[in-house]
């Protein structure tokens, strides 16, 4: 492919064909807690798009300009979190100083997404399929906007089963998890389009 | 080896350093707000330092607001109406506030961060409610589970309590905790001796603070406590009252039955006491005395299953069975409950078919 559109269908492929929640089943727990109103989703979906864009970024510099020279490739792991966890602190801080409005709408969300695994897995992603600065980015963001897709339509979805008479049993996490596997092989009719890895 | 493992160490200590002093600065400017003018009821200020949510800020200036989940936002009782200064809602605050709240602007204080001049207002007994260190004065075994805790007042050496109301006793780290936590239970003493708080407590099996008193409290050690709370107390009335309990649930209710004693309250009143046999009965001596000291009150216990040794010639069946066959109409008559969830609702169905209005059934549930 030529090389300045790769960056591009990493963005796509992200989106669409390599979801991160729906082909790698990464950060669950969050998809499956917040689920359940469109108003919050739309909030956590934000701000997972915000983090893992700019969290790639930032672990990208710090992998390829400090590990790299320094052989410390295996330490990425808890460099990584420590990246993360330190980032997402500081810009929590920072939007509950400027604006009230994106605070109360994405700030209290940040400190969950910390401990999402898959902002952790979109910067380990980056890192052994090669990325380059740019690609990373669009990675990043390609992820976080599948992310926010898929937890868009879930909570569209879930919106409407509230009105649904469902087995005992199935209510809840049951049927959300039934209904993340239909939607995860529906997206699977993207894969032949694009192929990151 | 060694040298890498030295760069190693080094890589991480110079990442996390740097990123730590990023958080020191962050958080000296960024999350620094100054200080903050609190106006609570308009007639008191403070000046604290914000950037903390509002129930952590207002418990530094030793004003308490009833909190079960210790501020973490999932219990939903420490809620404020905040006047001006508090913003928008979070969405963590949403679930527990309703419609009618919103609009007048109730708060959940454990999740409002307090970043500008706040004006609050709060029910008057909650200035009331402080910190107290005391000495265990005297710990009586009533029954072969429950037993009688009474503190002497040190710091502040008077309380001020309504019969009925509860208190917070905290307990320390010990075997069963790692962090001190807190318990609420009735007073039992009476209103009028401001100096001691009488309390009686239940063993249950591994419970935190039930095992800690009955197993490691000795006379004469320190203890904390915050309070009083609750809107569990005698309404000032001229109907009858009838007030049922279960095990360590006459704490309340002697301690209302002793106030009306010394106030001299005339109004009918019957006490119905369960509980399972003979050995689970106890304060009968006590009750007797205040049958005589209050003309229009009975003392009604009743028993479940009782033991043939018990010898017992009272009334004999579950408690709301007893009620039923000594109640006529409840039409002039109001209620206060205190034990178990399960029978206090058992209680509150037979007292309204009884007649008794829903809204005069005063409760407090063992959680």
């Amino acid at each position: 492919m030529n090389g300045s559109l790769y960056p591009v269908a990493i963005l796509f492929a992200a989106i669409f064909t390599n979801n991160i929640l729906l082909t790698n089943y990464l950060g669950m727990c969050s998809f499956l807690s917040v689920s359940r109103e469109l108003k919050t989703s739309v909030g956590l979906g934000v701000a997972v798009t915000f983090v893992m864009a700019t969290t790639s970024v930032l672990n990208w510099l710090v992998y390829n300009k400090i590990l790299v020279p320094l052989e410390l490739e295996y330490l990425r792991f808890i460099v990584f979190i420590i990246v993360i966890a330190a980032f997402v602190q500081i810009v929590e801080m920072v939007i509950e100083r400027v604006s009230e409005t994106l605070y109360a709408a994405l700030g209290i969300f940040l400190p969950l997404i910390t401990v999402n695994c898959a902002i952790l897995g979109v910067s380990l992603f980056m890192v052994i399929r090669e990325y380059s600065f740019i690609e990373s980015f669009t990675f990043g963001l390609g992820s976080g906007i599948g992310w926010f897709l898929a937890i868009l339509a879930m909570a569209g979805i879930r919106q409407k089963l509230k009105k649904a008479r469902l087995p005992k049993g199935l209510e809840g996490a049951g049927i959300t998890l039934v209904i993340t596997g239909m939607m995860a092989m529906a997206f699977m009719g993207f894969s032949g389009m694009i192929n990151i890895g | 080896m060694l040298p890498a493992l030295i760069t190693s160490v080094g890589a991480i200590t110079g990442i996390s350093a740097f990123l730590a002093v990023l958080m020191v600065i962050a958080d000296a400017t960024i999350a620094n707000y100054g200080e903050v003018k609190i106006t609570i009821n308009d007639e008191k200020e403070f000046v604290v330092k914000g950037g903390k949510p509002l129930l952590g800020t207002l418990m530094e200036q030793e004003i308490f607001i009833p909190s079960a989940c210790g501020g973490r936002g999932s219990c939903g009782l420490c809620k404020v109406k905040v006047e001006k200064g508090a913003g928008q809602y979070l969405p963590t605050e949403l679930p527990w506030i309703s419609e009618e709240e919103k609009a007048e602007n109730v708060r959940l204080s454990c999740q409002l961060k307090v970043k500008e001049d706040l004006s609050i207002r709060i029910p008057d007994e909650l200035f009331n409610v402080k910190e107290f260190q005391a000495t265990v004065a005297k710990i009586r075994d009533l029954t072969h589970d429950i037993k009688e805790v009474t503190f002497d007042l040190n710091e502040p050496s008077e309380i001020s309590i309504r019969a009925g109301q509860f208190v917070q006793l905290r307990v320390p780290e010990y075997e069963l905790t790692d962090e001190p936590v807190y318990r609420a239970y009735s007073a039992a003493s009476v209103p009028s001796d401001k100096r001691h708080v009488e309390l009686e407590i239940r063993y249950v099996p591994n419970g935190i603070c039930t095992t800690f008193v009955h197993k490691y409290l000795k006379e004469g050690d320190p203890v904390v406590f915050n309070g009083p709370y609750g809107e569990f107390f005698l309404r000032d009335t001229e109907r009858e009252i009838i007030c049922i309990a279960g095990g360590s649930g006459m704490a309340p209710i002697k301690s209302i039955l002793l106030d009306m004693a010394e106030k001299g309250s005339n109004r009918r009143t019957r006490y119905f006491f369960g509980a399972r046999s003979k050995r689970d009965l106890f304060l009968l001596d006590e009750m007797k005395e205040l049958e005589e000291r209050m003309p229009n009150f009975r003392f009604i216990p009743a028993l479940s299953a009782p033991e043939p040794e018990d010898d017992w010639d009272g009334e004999i069946g579950l408690i709301t069975d007893v009620v039923a066959k000594h109640m006529e109409s409840g039409d002039n008559t109001e209620a206060y409950l205190c034990g178990s969830p399960g029978m206090i609702d058992a209680c509150v169905k037979v007292l309204t078919d009884k007649g008794v209005p829903e809204e005069l059934i005063y409760y407090d549930k063992f959680g």
